[in-house]
């Protein structure tokens, strides 16, 4: 018998280190060649790390939200034959993060009990010899709390004055004591948990707190989202659009798309693709919309191609697929872009270069209604659209009301390198091709 | 006219009012307390201290009594006793009066003011004081009303000639020859079997079909059986009807509906208490009420914001120690703690012989809740009854059957009183039959009993 050390391989994408989000095995597990052992997370794609070798688990190298090196050992494995390391060889993963590293659960290689065995014991307290049942100890009850109305509850005076001082009523407080008799501790535990049930509702109180370590792509959102709100000055501008002949343009179109033969090729159209041909038309008139803003630098970037990224909610939380290069795609492709990146996001197999090199981006809390947000900019870039939900609103025209489809955009913009005056232009312009669609065609 | 404010007025220096007058001074509330009569109220004046000095004195009699007689089994043999009951009672002053200066002196100790007179409301938070030296006007923040209790009078037997109240028979200078006693309660055993004792031949005239009506049957059996003892008539089921026209007789109804006459020098009508709410201005502050008495919420607050109301003025039971603890908790309401009457038994003891003592609840109203465990252990067992000469009587402990939760216990016996403490103790606390059976008590004691009452109901007593 030997050991196998497996190390953090190279996840690709050129990058050096990644973070661990994920152990699917614990120590004592048996692993066949291939299991997944776990999964890191490189900017925003996850990948999975298997098992090379079949054998029984060791040692784990990192806690979940750990950033190891790659090369780092992750795994320690009990494998047949020499394995690929000495056992004393004291492989420890490089932790990066601020973890320490005693944390880290280190079996006990010597132990002559198998670890599979073991493992589970660690959890348990120290076995004690089971205490001697007397009868009378089997009439011992903890009073449950809260006690029905009448009933006093137990307690020595001493212990009634604290609970009276400390503002508790007693009948809310269970005994632990004989017969269900509250003690001094029974007084402290529940001033330290607080009580378990409201008094006056009866509705259960829930004082219970969950610790959920910040991970993976929750981290990666929150550092994001730290850094756009800390680093930029925003300024949020919104607009309502009349969308009514939009929309009818596009109810044609896809109609026209469904009628026509070989028409299933082309994508049923969304209002983004519309959105995004405005954007690029608009961008075309004011370039530095389109911009990386390098504040340490003092550079301001301004591309060429515009890569529209378009934040989308997925199970694990939200991305930002990048539609790359919509300058050089039509309303059709904008379309199918947008789909296909949508579904590879929903199923986490987006790759790394297609959640990143965002040039302006597009948020959309449409679907759930809201007359407006305010957006937060995907740094370092400088222009953030977001889209509200269309509803049919009535319009004053000059005689009187009538039913238009409206939708407000709301926009933020980096108020350091984007003055209110062009982020207005910007939106009023985008209003202009979207509420006149014919205009987005015209070259 | 005098006026003085303060912030807390306690009127009736009892034992509910000048406890809480003491806790409240120490606790730096300036306070006043106004008493019409002597520190100490009807307890100390009139009531347990003298009652009990006096039955001390009678049981000292008899039992010289007995050895004069040359039946006494410790082979002691005197010369005839006499008593002269002068000498008793001004002994028995003696006390009162010791323990009048020594609240007094408590009570200047804790910094309260003393007003002596006759306290009457003007308004919730003037009370106007007719004292020897003028009236006196007292403004308070907080008043505490303590004015007691006093015997209740029958309307064909007023007091009065040989129509005399528990107060007036603790004065008496002569042990009356036939002593008639209105009423079978506590008071009236207590008083009936102390002048039997010294000599009187007692007769007992109760309404109800037995003596001590509070209490069960089994625990009074033993008093019953020591009346017959010394020779005390008990007529059970008949009233009093008036006093003969010589003056020399109680007339009866008994229970067949008959008249007689008892032949009596002296007629002792002990019927009962009534709170004192009248002649101090109830009609002037408008409280709630709860039947005769002031209505009192779980502090001791009456209806009227400011007033609180402790004592025998507020209702059952009349007993000197739950006013005390009243007066307690008030005082620390009034000094801003937070507390509340949150008390599981008040012990009771009647000083009869033997004597009762009661905490918690009877039998009968424990087997009302649910199933019960019933321990008793008869003093008989009990090696120091035995050297007392003692033996009448027993302990007995009433627990729940499903967790052994002692709900109450009781006793009958020479010298059971002194078991209240350690009765009140277990149900304050909470305690389970294992617990008491697993406290030592010493050896040899009557408290022995209590440990064997518990062993008992959980079914393995080792004296018996």
């Amino acid at each position: 018998m030997g050991e196998h050390i497996i190390k953090l391989p190279d996840v690709g994408e050129g990058v050096a280190e990644a973070e661990l989000v994920e152990w699917h095995v614990k120590i004592g597990d048996i692993v066949r060649e291939d299991t997944v052992l776990a999964a890191v997370m490189t900017d925003k794609a996850t990948v999975e790390i298997p098992s090379p070798v079949d054998g029984e688990i060791l040692w784990l190298g990192a806690e979940i939200g750990d950033t190891v090196a790659i090369g780092s050992p992750i795994v320690r494995l009990k494998v047949a034959g020499e394995g690929n390391a000495k056992p004393q060889s004291g492989a420890k993963a490089e932790v990066v993060a601020t973890e320490p590293p005693a944390k880290l659960p280190t079996p006990k290689p010597e132990s002559a009990e198998p670890a599979a065995n073991a493992a589970p014991k660690a959890g348990m307290p120290d076995a004690k010899p089971a205490p001697a049942v007397s009868k009378i100890s089997t009439q011992t009850s903890v009073s449950s709390a809260p006690r029905p109305e009448g009933e006093k509850p137990l307690a020595s005076p001493a212990v009634r004055l604290r609970a009276k001082e400390a503002g508790i009523d007693l009948r809310q407080v269970a005994g632990s004591g004989p017969a269900g008799r509250i003690g001094h501790e029974d007084i402290e535990a529940f001033l330290a948990r607080g009580p378990q049930v409201a008094k006056a509702s009866g509705l259960a109180r829930n004082d219970a707190i969950q610790d959920i370590k910040v991970v993976g792509l929750r981290r990666k959102i929150a550092e994001k989202m730290t850094l756009s709100k800390s680093r930029i000055p925003h300024i949020t501008y919104v607009e309502e659009i009349d969308v009514t002949a939009l929309e009818e343009l596009r109810a044609a179109l896809n109609k026209e798309k469904r009628a026509a033969k070989g028409g299933a090729e082309r994508p049923k159209l969304t209002l983004l693709p519309f959105l995004m041909r405005a954007m690029v038309k608009a961008i075309s008139d004011q370039p530095q919309l389109n911009s990386l803003f390098d504040d340490e630098a003092g550079i301001i970037h301004q591309h060429g191609g515009i890569h529209i990224g378009i934040a989308a909610q997925t199970p694990s939380g939200l991305v930002v697929p990048v539609v790359k290069h919509a300058e050089a795609r039509d309303i059709w492709d904008c379309g199918a872009e947008v789909i296909r990146l949508a579904e590879a996001a929903k199923s986490g197999t987006a790759t790394r270069d297609e959640l990143s090199g965002s040039t302006i981006t597009i948020t959309s809390l449409g679907a759930m209604g809201g007359i407006a947000t305010t957006p937060v900019i995907n740094h370092p870039e400088v222009a953030i659209i977001g889209v509200n939900k269309m509803m049919v609103r009535p319009l004053w025209d000059g005689t009187q009301f009538i039913p238009r489809k409206m939708m407000n955009l709301s926009s933020s913009f980096d108020h350091r390198v984007i003055d209110g005056w062009d982020a207005a232009v910007f939106i009023q312009r985008i209003k202009a091709l979207l509420e006149t669609p014919a205009l987005i065609f015209v070259d | 006219m005098k006026e003085i404010s303060c912030k807390l007025l306690v009127i009736g220096a009892g034992p509910g009012g000048y406890i809480c007058a003491i806790r409240a001074g120490q606790l730096g509330i300036d306070t006043v307390i106004v008493e019409a009569g002597k520190p100490g109220g009807t307890c100390l004046n009139v009531g347990c201290i003298p009652s009990k000095a006096l039955i001390h004195a009678a049981e000292e009699f008899e039992k010289v009594l007995h050895m004069a007689g040359g039946s006494s089994p410790l082979g002691i043999s005197v010369s005839t006793p006499v008593l002269d009951l002068g000498k008793t009672v001004a002994w028995k002053d003696g006390i009162v009066s010791r323990l009048n200066s020594g609240v007094a002196g408590l009570l200047k100790t804790a910094g309260v003011k003393t007003v002596l007179g006759w306290a009457t409301f003007r308004d919730g938070k003037t009370v106007a004081v007719e004292t020897e030296t003028g009236t006196q006007i007292i403004r308070a923040e907080t008043v505490v009303i303590a004015t007691g209790s006093a015997p209740v009078e029958l309307p064909f037997l007023p007091f009065g000639g040989p129509v005399i109240s528990s107060t007036d028979a603790l004065a008496l200078s002569e042990v009356p020859k036939k002593l008639a006693v209105v009423g079978g309660g506590y008071i009236g055993l207590e008083l009936g079997m102390a002048f039997a004792k010294m000599g009187a031949k007692v007769t007992v005239v109760e309404a109800l079909p037995r003596v001590l009506a509070q209490y069960d049957a089994e625990l009074t059996r033993p008093v019953v059986k020591r009346l017959a003892a010394l020779g005390v008539d008990v007529i059970l089921g008949a009233k009093a009807r008036g006093l003969s026209k010589k003056g020399d007789a109680l007339l009866v109804e008994t229970a067949d509906g008959k008249s007689s006459e008892i032949a009596a020098d002296k007629i002792l009508v002990t019927v009962g208490r009534k709170p004192v709410t009248e002649g101090w201005g109830l009609d002037q502050i408008d409280l709630d009420m709860a039947g005769k008495f002031i209505k009192i919420d779980d502090q001791c607050r009456t209806s009227m914001r400011g007033i609180f109301a402790i004592g025998d003025v507020t209702g059952e039971p009349m007993l000197a120690h739950r006013a005390m603890a009243q007066g307690e908790m008030v005082a620390e309401i009034v000094a801003g703690h937070k507390r509340s009457w949150d008390k599981r038994s008040i012990p009771a003891v009647c000083f009869t012989d033997p004597e009762l003592v009661t905490a918690g609840l009877s039998p009968e109203e424990a087997k009302a809740l649910g199933e019960v465990k019933i321990g008793m252990f008869p003093f008989a067992a009990n090696g120091r009854a035995m050297t007392k000469m003692g033996e009448d009587g027993f302990v007995r402990v009433v627990a729940r059957a499903d967790n052994h939760l002692v709900l109450g216990i009781h006793a009958v016996g020479q010298g059971a009183s002194e078991l209240a403490a350690a009765f009140g103790l277990a149900l304050e606390m909470g305690a389970r039959l294992e617990d008491i059976a697993g406290t030592i008590h010493a050896h040899p004691t009557q408290s022995e009993g209590f440990q064997e009452a518990a062993l008992k109901a959980l079914g393995h007593a080792l004296h018996i």
